[in-house]
């Protein structure tokens, strides 16, 4: 919490940061949450803050 | 509080005397002035070289770190609670220590000074109230103490030392100040002037890294900057790298940090990169009531769970 704190303090949208417990046997679960996350970060578009361009490989 | 120092030489040459300590941390007289710098005494005769004024913003506890003999520390309020940290943290035993408390009443900004005067200061003297400070041009200037202090100093909630074995002098009254209008400012930007704002706060970051030494709470034998497997962030002057740096610092501090000042003072390039540190102490204080460095007994955030702790993230 205190980390999600600091990274939307910092200019990181909230919705960019998602942490939950899945055990193998929540499938249903599993699958809530892949989408719930997807769906949030589509939302947000892609980011371009906070991100190193790769070093080009020759 | 200029009568402090012959307090702290009595008392630091009597516990030398008696062998109650082998050696004594405190400050002596900098090379150059309002640069006071840490020194450990080892015999009476020597106490004579300690000093106490205005600029003795450095953090002792960063001298402590894993010593294995006896030393009386002299502490301010935020060498008291980064002392107490230390305890928690193994770093030292509350048996080795005789901690001389220091009543404070805050440290002067060297960097505000020298932004007020012309020509550069080569002799600096001090009343109860005041600086006053003499130039190459010749020229004599004098301040208010309360207008030079550092920021964090004028926020400071904790001057008089929360954990000491003698104090040098009477406790001087605290302030109540609301120490986080800086941070709220912040949070009240958009996302994209959060961006810009700490972006152009670390643009002039030369990764020195003389913050992190200053710092003692950064007592990590290999920090994650200098490592090179892996190699957690890259070493160079990018300002993803820079801004990465400075984000992991602060979070590995969280729930630990006094806000001393120490990092803010040691930057050559004057960043503030406490209003990081200090936002993690804010959400300490709000979401678990915790304020560090006041008592050994107490665990820290961090350290502990409760049923009722915030877990809003965690789906
Ligand atoms: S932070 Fe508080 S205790 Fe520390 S030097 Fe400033 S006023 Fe003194
Ligand atoms: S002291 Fe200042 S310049 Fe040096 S690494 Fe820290 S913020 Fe950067």
């Amino acid at each position: 919490m205190l980390l999600s704190n600091l990274l939307e303090y910092m200019g990181i949208e909230r919705n960019r940061l998602h942490m939950s417990w899945v055990s193998s046997a929540e499938a249903t679960k599993f699958i809530d949450v892949v989408t719930e996350v997807t769906e949030a970060v589509r939302a947000l578009g892609p980011n371009k803050y906070f991100i190193k361009d790769q070093a080009k490989v020759a | 509080m200029l009568t402090y120092i012959d307090e702290i030489r009595a008392a630091s040459a009597r516990l030398l005397q008696e062998g109650a300590v082998e050696m004594v941390v405190g400050f002596r007289q900098g090379s150059q002035p309002m640069m006071n710098e840490p020194c450990l005494i080892r015999r009476p005769e020597d106490v004579d070289t300690l000093v106490w004024d205005s600029h003795c913003g450095i953090n002792l506890t960063n001298y402590l770190t894993n010593r294995k003999e006896k030393i009386a520390v002299i502490a301010k309020g935020c060498d008291a609670r980064n002392i107490v940290t230390h305890i928690i943290e193994n770093k030292i035993e509350r048996e080795q220590l005789y901690i001389l408390g220091v009543p404070c009443q805050g440290m002067v900004d060297k960097r505000q000074i020298a932004m007020r005067v012309a020509g550069e200061i080569t002799e600096v003297g001090e009343s109860d109230t005041e600086i006053r400070v003499q130039t190459t041009r010749g020229e004599i200037q004098t301040f208010a103490k309360a207008e030079v202090l550092q920021q964090n100093c004028t926020l400071c909630t904790h001057r008089n030392p929360v954990l000491y074995d003698a104090l040098i002098a009477e406790a001087v009254s605290e302030q109540t100040v609301d120490r986080y209008t800086d941070v709220a400012a912040i949070e009240a930007m958009t996302i994209g002037e959060r961006q810009q704002y700490f972006q152009d706060l670390f643009a002039p970051c030369i990764r020195c890294y003389a913050c992190r030494n200053a710092c003692p709470l950064c007592y990590c034998p290999t920090c994650f900057v200098d490592e090179a497997q892996p190699q957690w962030v890259g070493k160079g002057q990018d300002a993803v790298d820079v801004m990465t740096f400075h984000f992991l610092r602060a979070y590995h501090c969280a729930g630990r940090c006094t806000d001393c000042g120490a990092c803010e003072r040691a930057c050559p390039v004057g960043i503030n990169m406490r209003v990081l540190t200090k936002k993690l102490e804010k959400d300490c204080v709000n979401n678990f009531g915790w304020e560090a460095g006041l008592s050994p007994d107490v665990r820290p955030a961090l350290d502990t769970f409760n049923l009722d702790d915030p877990d809003k993230l965690i789906k």
